[in-house]
């Protein structure tokens, strides 16, 4: 049986965007020392009136991705916090030799922010998609990669990681998420490198980045209301490092595992919950769902994730054909 | 330190570079001879850099996007006392920190280099910083005449010159000469001189294998207020050796026993 559901999630938020953009200016304005670096970004980064309000604590670069984290390093290495604000397609890819060399192997901890990230573009195509950010990532030592679920985790991400002293990759995108997704009382909590568990069940488990994590809500309610199928949904925001205590408890159970991700199926949550699994002797049935191997079906980020099953439909199904 | 004790530096510099990358086998010795006159002036005539402010906000930063040549780095820092110069017998040896690029695992490096066209955005992101806390630090870089082809580069001409920042100065180590072929036949950069002035820049020719010229050069920084400086130093590849100069092989050739002799014979004479 499902558990009966206690919090709904208050209804619909802001974009995981704009709640970075005042969270990064109510920090800019406490400590002159924070600085935002764009690269022509600061309207679809939402600091318009971050650079209005503190003229001389944002930096353009124009756009010059290389140059942004090149530029965003060398404010870092004048001990100042530095958030280099990029569409995470262009940042971590285009600049990606900076990020590894620059931030990552020279030690500076610039917290790099992929904006409208994944399909958040969604009709403009795979230029602007960044399904290959987390994969490039992980391969890349001494970095935190970070994805918020909602409105709440993107506001603690922000003041966590502006308070580490080494370098951090969050991404967010475009549409309304939820303030809080949350149906247990001990979910409140937000840590980096802790997966939040927002849902407890019994029969199968949802392990999920980003804003992933809302239609595996919605498909566990579902589940909950037409099925009487109980479903744990976590929110795995830091997917390196890896709560790899988390997966191993959740594997304990014995019952199904579905990771589900904006990213590409290869290199990105999936197989890190896969490779925790497999390295530590445990045989849970196991799905990744993310997206495929192929040229991504054009729309809205809202018809892509429908398309590839990234929604409550989809993972309903995902769900009722690995129970079998 | 005048001319005559610089010009005696830039000789004993020449000389450890060799016997390290000789005992190495392994280094960048033509590139290393060409630009080691300029970090001789920089290191002793330039930079308010030490080992005892190297940890101070106040000290000066210089950024070798020319990571290759890091031996010719290496020889100065440790006459400068940043560590003592015997490490260097570890040069390119397994487990040591004194690997074949730039890294802050050795005291008085600023960052890690190594990838091309990477030194001078970071120096634009330092100086900047320095304008902002109006510091009197001054941010300097050796770019190599090959990587000037990296776009990143560019990106970074554009920037300095947008955001005014006369407290950089890039120093091009203008040997002619990269890994395939000179530099005119693999991808030509001139006139260099012109597109830079376009590119906003303070720009000066200097030859940069004389310790007077150089020196006389930097002292006239900033070239322009506020404009960022770039001197075109003129050098020769494997400077200071006959058989090593303006001769390919010698981008990362390692001495034998005899040439090695020959070289330290050449440099003393």
């Amino acid at each position: 049986m499902g558990q009966e559901i206690t919090n709904i999630p208050k209804g619909v938020g802001l974009a995981n965007l704009e709640v970075f953009a005042s969270t990064l200016e109510s920090l800019a304005q406490a400590d002159k020392t924070v600085f935002a670096v764009t690269s022509d970004s600061r309207g679809s980064g939402k600091l318009v009136a971050f650079g209005q309000k503190l003229p001389e604590q944002i930096v353009e670069v124009g756009i010059a991705e290389q140059n942004l984290v090149g530029v965003a390093t060398g404010l870092a290495s004048m001990r100042k916090k530095v958030f280099a604000v990029s569409p995470a397609c262009f940042l971590t890819a285009r600049a990606l030799e900076q990020i590894k060399n620059d931030v990552c192997y020279s030690d500076n901890p610039v917290k790099l922010i992929g904006i409208s990230a994944g399909v958040s573009y969604g009709a403009l195509g795979s230029t602007h998609h960044s399904l290959h950010d987390y994969a490039v990532l992980r391969a890349i030592n001494n970095i935190t990669i970070i994805a918020p679920a909602d409105n709440f985790e993107t506001a603690e991400a922000i003041r966590q990681a502006a308070a580490m002293d080494s370098p951090v990759y969050l991404r967010f995108g475009k549409k309304n998420m939820p303030e809080k997704i949350e149906e247990v009382e001990h979910a409140t909590s937000f840590e980096v490198g802790k997966g939040r568990v927002v849902k407890e069940g019994s029969d199968l488990t949802f392990i999920a980045t980003g804003e992933a994590v809302w239609p595996c809500l919605k498909a566990a309610q579902k589940l909950a209301e037409e099925h009487q199928i109980s479903a744990t949904v976590v929110s795995m925001h830091t997917i390196k490092p890896l709560d790899q205590r988390l997966i191993l408890q959740l594997a304990s159970q014995n019952t199904p595992i579905i990771t589900v991700e904006e990213h590409s199926v290869y290199g990105g949550l999936g197989e890190a919950v896969g490779s925790v699994l497999l390295q530590n002797g445990c045989h849970n049935k196991f799905k990744i769902v993310g997206l495929p191997d192929e040229h991504t079906v054009s729309g809205s980020q809202g018809e892509i994730f429908e398309h590839y099953g990234i929604s409550e439909k989809g993972l309903t199904q995902s769900a009722l054909n690995i129970l079998g | 330190m005048n001319i005559k004790e610089l010009e005696e530096k830039s000789k004993a510099y020449r000389k450890k570079i060799l016997k390290y990358i000789y005992n190495a086998k392994a280094g960048h010795t033509g590139g290393s001879l060409s630009i080691i006159d300029i970090l001789n002036v920089l290191y002793n005539k330039v930079l308010n850099v030490s080992p005892e402010n190297f940890n101070s906000s106040e000290k000066d930063i210089y950024i070798q996007s020319k990571g290759h040549c890091v031996e010719a780095l290496y020889v100065v820092l440790a006459d400068k006392g940043f560590f003592p110069e015997d490490d260097l017998l570890t040069l390119c040896q397994y487990q040591s920190p004194y690997i074949g690029h730039p890294t802050k695992k050795i005291k008085g490096m600023e960052q890690n280099t190594g990838g091309l066209g990477h030194g001078l955005s970071i120096c634009c992101g330092s100086a900047l910083a320095a304008k902002k806390d109006q510091s009197d630090v001054k941010v300097y870089t050796v770019l190599g005449d090959g990587e000037m082809a990296e776009g990143s580069n560019w990106e970074a001409f554009m920037f300095a010159a947008h955001y005014k920042l006369d407290n950089l100065c890039a120093i091009l180590d203008y040997n002619k000469l990269q890994i395939t072929a000179p530099n005119a036949d693999v991808m030509g950069l001139e006139p260099l001189d012109k597109k830079l002035e376009a590119f906003g820049w303070a720009v000066r020719h200097v030859d940069g294998n004389d310790v007077e010229a150089l020196v006389n050069t930097f002292d006239a920084l900033p070239f322009e207020e506020g404009k960022p400086s770039f001197i075109i130093a003129h050098t020769t590849k494997g400077k200071g050796v006959s058989y090593m100069e303006n001769v390919l092989k010698w981008h990362h050739g390692v001495p034998t026993a005899e040439q090695y002799e020959l070289a330290l014979a050449e440099i003393d004479g």
